[in-house]
């Protein structure tokens, strides 16, 4: 059983030789490329999907700051909107009161004229009256301009009146 | 089981060619195809068969499957269990060898299990053929990756120049001892195998008697399917020992040679 047939031997020898040589360039070559490919392949599509991952998980972040920022603008709009709003109402208030107050008094002051208007001319008038009356009475032409001094004087003892 | 110049067919056997001895050196080659002799070369034409359609439909299908994956899962560990561990990168060069010799062997064991197949692996001198060209491939790898130089400054082990008469033949003996290694344990393995096998049918013949044949028959299967088993683990266990000692000729700083995995 342990004689070495060195026919055997070469047979062996001879056979392997052939075979790696053969299998090399038919088999186990193109063999590891295809594994060497299809591994390159797979770490790039992993790598690839890391890539877009992260990328979508970023933009999904500014989205979200976007859509944050968009919600603070709008209210600070709204608010100064509101701000701006009350201020205008405000002031059209006061200067719709200023206005009136102003309308009213400005009447008022023309009503006064017109009353003190009338009153010089009742003072006139009366005293012209008197003064006639007057001289009617006493029959006496009297110095006009002195009595219509007297009458004055008269007219202003009355109350006011 | 032996080797013999007949092959068994269903119903008889064949009478296999004999060619003339040639005589070579005062060494006699009976090149015959012998029982084993076919089965080698049956075995080389199923692998490359296997092999090549594999290649075949893995270049052309992008996803592997069916027939073809399972010779891809065992290049694949061949590549990354075997190789790239022992010889690190530098191991793709000699991955075609290593497959060969893995796919080659694992056949040769399994062509035994058919019935009426025949283990060349069984047979010592098909079993050294392997080992010389794994010893060859071991020094050339070494030479390779050190150059002349320094893979013969190796041998001298690195001690003082007077030990040399002493260390060189230990070292070259150590050179010579790990294919002798690989020989003997495929060839004990696959050949143990077979010896159980027909021990456990023999127990018929001592007993003489029919009642123990389930008992023979019974622990029969369970051998052949440790057989099986065998087959593979000792065509796995061969590559990755040549990947091994090829390894350690690639980095001698390593040079834990004399770790050798047992059986």
């Amino acid at each position: 059983m342990f004689d070495i047939n060195p026919g055997l031997m070469v047979w062996t020898i001879a056979t392997f030789v052939v075979l790696v040589l053969v299998l090399s360039k038919y088999a186990w070559k193109p063999l590891l490329k295809v594994l060497q490919e299809r591994e390159d392949g797979i770490r790039q599509a992993l790598e690839q999907a890391d890539r877009a991952r992260s990328e979508a998980a970023d933009l999904a972040k500014q989205n979200e700051k976007n859509l944050a920022q968009a919600e603070e603008e709008y209210q600070r709009i709204i608010r100064e909107g509101k701000t701006l709003a009350d201020k205008l109402r405000e002031e059209i208030v006061v200067k719709a009161r200023q206005q009136a107050q102003r309308e009213i008094q400005q009447v008022k002051e023309e009503i006064q004229r017109d009353i003190d208007a009338a009153r010089q001319q009742l003072r006139v008038e009366v005293a012209d009256l008197a003064i006639q009356a007057a001289g009617k009475i006493l029959d006496e032409t009297l110095d006009a301009q002195k009595h219509r001094k007297l009458v004055d004087n008269f007219l202003n003892q009355l109350p006011k009146n | 089981m032996k080797n013999s110049m007949e092959l068994e067919i269903p119903g008889g056997h064949i009478e296999l060619p004999h060619l003339p001895p040639i005589e070579v050196a005062g060494v006699t080659f009976d090149l015959s195809i012998s029982k084993h002799v076919f089965f080698l070369l049956l075995a080389a034409l199923v692998v490359t068969i296997v092999a090549v359609y594999a290649a075949r439909k893995n270049q052309k299908n992008k996803v592997p499957s069916g027939f073809a994956n399972l010779v891809e899962i065992f290049v694949l560990f061949i590549r990354d269990e075997v190789a790239l561990p022992t010889m690190g990168k530098g191991g793709i060069k000699y991955l075609p060898f290593l497959l060969t010799t893995f796919f080659f062997i694992l056949v040769m064991n399994l062509a035994g299990l058919v019935p009426y197949g025949a283990t060349s692996t069984s047979n010592v001198s098909v079993t050294a053929g392997l080992a010389f060209v794994a010893f060859i491939m071991i020094q050339v790898t070494a030479i390779r990756a050190q150059g002349l130089k320094h893979y013969l400054a190796h041998l001298t082990g690195g001690v003082h120049w007077a030990l040399w008469p002493i260390m060189i033949p230990v070292e070259i003996l150590g050179l010579f001892t790990k294919p002798f290694a690989l020989c003997m344990r495929l060839f004990a393995n696959m050949t143990g195998g077979h010896i159980v096998l027909l021990a456990l049918v023999g127990l018929i013949l001592l007993f003489q008697s029919a009642a123990v044949a389930p008992l023979s028959i019974l622990f029969g299967v369970g051998i052949n399917m440790l057989e099986l088993f065998v087959a593979l683990l000792q065509a796995y266990i061969f590559t990755m020992l040549t990947a091994l000692f090829m390894g350690f000729g690639m980095q001698p700083e390593h040079g834990d040679e004399h770790a050798e995995g047992a059986r």
